[in-house]
């Protein structure tokens, strides 16, 4: 077990550094000169020339990619070019609530998608199947900003049972959860759709395998063939998609934290975007890629431990 | 047939009348078993034979009642075990009934065990489940089925999952599973089809010898006339959802009388012959969507007369066995 984890981890690291590769190279091809950018038309050569020495974009390619790769490896990403601070001490203030957020949409999405998925494969063309099936369309087709901005008409502005805007200070764990709520279920429903969905596609796919009829030729009740014999076979392929989804939730934090003005690694990105800050984005990037891979890493690593013909 | 319901201790321990099982296609429903009668004795190697699409293994399947739900369905008949008609019990009931008294095992090993579970595990649960064990007492009792079936080195490889096990080994772990409560009868449909020809030997011996030293009754399902001389007492040939003819072992092979027998055995590959003497069967079992009216094997049977294509025959005694024939059973009458 203790090999496995240290193969699959190993096995990370060139995905890891390959992904830095990607985002140096993105930087340097995007049109037009930082420098200039920064300092704006009326820069004089002179300033423009002592900026370019400060990023050290004068130097050639193979040195700037070193001295990236070096910063990484050191946890350096570079100065914001807007406010002067450090990326990672940028996006450290913002990380935990986008962590909030995401983690809390996962969970909601396996809490109500996972037994939505089973009852509908259970009660497969009844009433319950279709309900749900109609509900994880919706939840799938509706964009996260609509069914958000329509969250906060009903139970924030209407009810006013939550905060319209932003989120609390991190050392304030009730108002940081109150504050949570709207964003999460936003988020969530999406997910809870597509666990439903493969839950139940890969539930329906195991109770008409041949070892079920085994199992009822034993005996087993209704109840238990379900939990014990069909639930772990297809719990499976359900991991996989949780886990290849996770990369993606952490990209559709973005909009949801803009419509309900979260601070976040939305909020950052979008900010440098718009400042044209490259080098914080450009740590924003390697920060977003790295956390795809480690959640790639971890569904890999759960895929061992559920499924016994995964070779540790 | 005895007119009298056989009382439990006495009588045959299985007793099958005018079963008929359906399937749906559309909105209609066609049979797949058509009033199919058939007994099983105690301490008795039954084998019904049969090509693909005869209904023999969904004979099997309405007995323990694991048919496909809502595609298929039992529309006629009775199924009685010990003379309770398993066709009333309700579904908890009928659960007390698998694998307690009447075990199963099923043609692919490979498929037929739960990839998620230990053997060890797989074998215990019918135990607990119907013996009420503990998780001690079931794993002792799980390690000698293991080791009576002769899993080499059982008590580690219990703890195994069934990936790691050859196919003749996973056969093995299903028998285990199906005798684990020692029940009175044990369905095997064709229990060694999916397995090398050498360990197919090594798993039909190990059948019958259990079948003795536990005094079980075995219904055997097999399109394999091999297996049939091996173990079986009695045959039942059943052809289109119908036994057309019923004998025990030595009469039949001796002298085969329904002409779909007597195909049957001419189709059969045998060691001391040319493959050059094998009569394959022409054409093929009729689709339970085109039944024809008359005898089902008759639009192949090269001693076809007239009324064979538009009646029935009925399943006729004829000395030690039953025969569903016209053309044989007239035969006879006009001797």
């Amino acid at each position: 077990m203790i090999r496995f984890v240290i193969r699959r981890v190993l096995l990370a690291l060139p995905t890891l550094l390959a992904m830095l590769t990607v985002v140096f190279l993105l930087a340097r091809v995007v049109p037009g000169d930082p420098a200039q950018v920064v300092l704006g038309d009326q820069a004089t050569p002179e300033a423009l020339a002592a900026l370019r020495d400060r990023l050290g974009l004068d130097r050639p390619l193979s040195a700037q990619y070193i001295d990236f790769l070096g910063g990484v490896l050191q946890g350096d990403f570079g100065t914001s070019l807007t406010t002067g601070r450090s990326v990672v001490t940028e996006v450290a203030a913002v990380l935990p609530y986008t962590i909030d957020l995401t983690l809390s949409a996962l969970f909601v999405g396996v809490l109500f998608g996972m037994p939505l998925g089973i009852l509908a494969a259970v009660r497969r063309n009844a009433w319950p199947d279709y309900a749900t099936r109609v509900l994880s369309l919706v939840g799938l087709s509706f964009p996260a900003f609509v069914s958000g901005i329509l969250m906060l008409l009903a139970f924030a502005i209407q009810l006013q049972w939550f905060p319209v805007i932003g989120a609390a200070a991190l050392d304030d764990p009730a108002g940081r959860i109150h504050a949570l709520v709207l964003p999460a279920l936003n988020l969530g429903l999406i997910m809870t759709a597509y666990v439903t969905r493969v839950t139940r596609s890969s539930m329906l796919g195991v109770l008409n395998a041949d070892f079920m009829r085994t199992a009822r030729a034993k005996g087993v009740s209704r109840r238990a063939l379900v939990w014990r014999h069909a639930l772990p076979n297809a719990l499976i392929p359900v991991v996989t998609v949780v886990g290849l989804y996770l990369g993606t939730l952490i990209g559709n934090s973005v909009l949801t934290e803009i419509v309900f003005s979260r601070p976040g690694l939305g909020k950052l990105i979008l900010n440098a975007i718009s400042m044209r800050d490259y080098t914080l984005l450009q740590g924003i990037m390697v920060i977003f890629a790295a956390c795809v891979i480690v959640a790639n890493t971890l569904t890999d690593l759960v895929y061992g431990l559920i499924d016994p013909r995964v070779k540790y | 047939m005895t007119q009298v319901p056989p009382s439990p201790s006495h009588g045959p321990v299985l007793a099958i009348r005018g079963l008929r099982t359906e399937f749906r296609s559309g909105r209609n429903w066609y049979p797949a078993v058509r009033g199919l009668d058939l007994t099983l004795n105690r301490n008795e190697t039954l084998a019904v034979v049969g090509e693909s699409g005869s209904g023999k293994s969904v004979t099997a399947l309405s007995i323990l009642r694991l048919l496909p739900e809502g595609g298929a369905r039992i529309a006629a008949g009775n199924i009685e075990l010990d003379g309770k008609d398993l066709l009333t019990l309700s579904e908890r009931d009928m659960d007390r009934v698998r694998g307690d008294r009447i075990g199963m095992v099923f043609q692919e090993p490979m498929t037929a065990l739960n990839p998620t579970m230990r053997i060890g595990d797989q074998v215990e649960e019918a135990l607990r489940i119907h013996r009420g064990l503990d998780r001690a007492a079931a794993r002792r009792e799980a390690l000698a089925l293991l080791e009576e079936v002769k899993l080499p080195s059982a008590a580690q490889r219990m703890h195994e999952y069934p990936h790691q096990f050859s196919g003749g080994m996973r056969q093995r772990v299903v028998i285990a599973m199906a005798l684990a409560c020692r029940p009175q009868v044990l369905l095997a449909d064709e229990p060694t089809t999916a397995l090398d020809v050498t360990i197919q030997a090594q798993v039909l011996s190990l059948l019958d010898e259990l079948k003795r030293t536990y005094g079980m009754s075995m219904m055997i399902i097999t399109h394999n006339l091999g297996v049939v001389a091996l173990i079986a007492d009695r045959v039942a040939v059943m052809y289109a959802g119908q036994v057309v003819e019923e004998a025990p072992v030595r009469s039949l092979f001796a002298m085969p009388r329904h002409p779909y027998t007597e195909a049957l055995l001419r189709a059969t590959p045998r060691v001391d012959e040319d493959a050059g003497t094998l009569a394959p069967i022409p054409g093929q079992v009729p689709s339970i969507r085109a039944m024809p009216p008359g005898c089902a094997y008759a639009p192949r049977c090269p001693l076809r007369r007239p009324p064979c294509e538009t009646e029935v025959p009925p399943l006729q005694a004829d000395g030690d066995r039953l025969l569903r024939c016209w053309v044989r059973n007239n035969e006879r009458i006009a001797a």
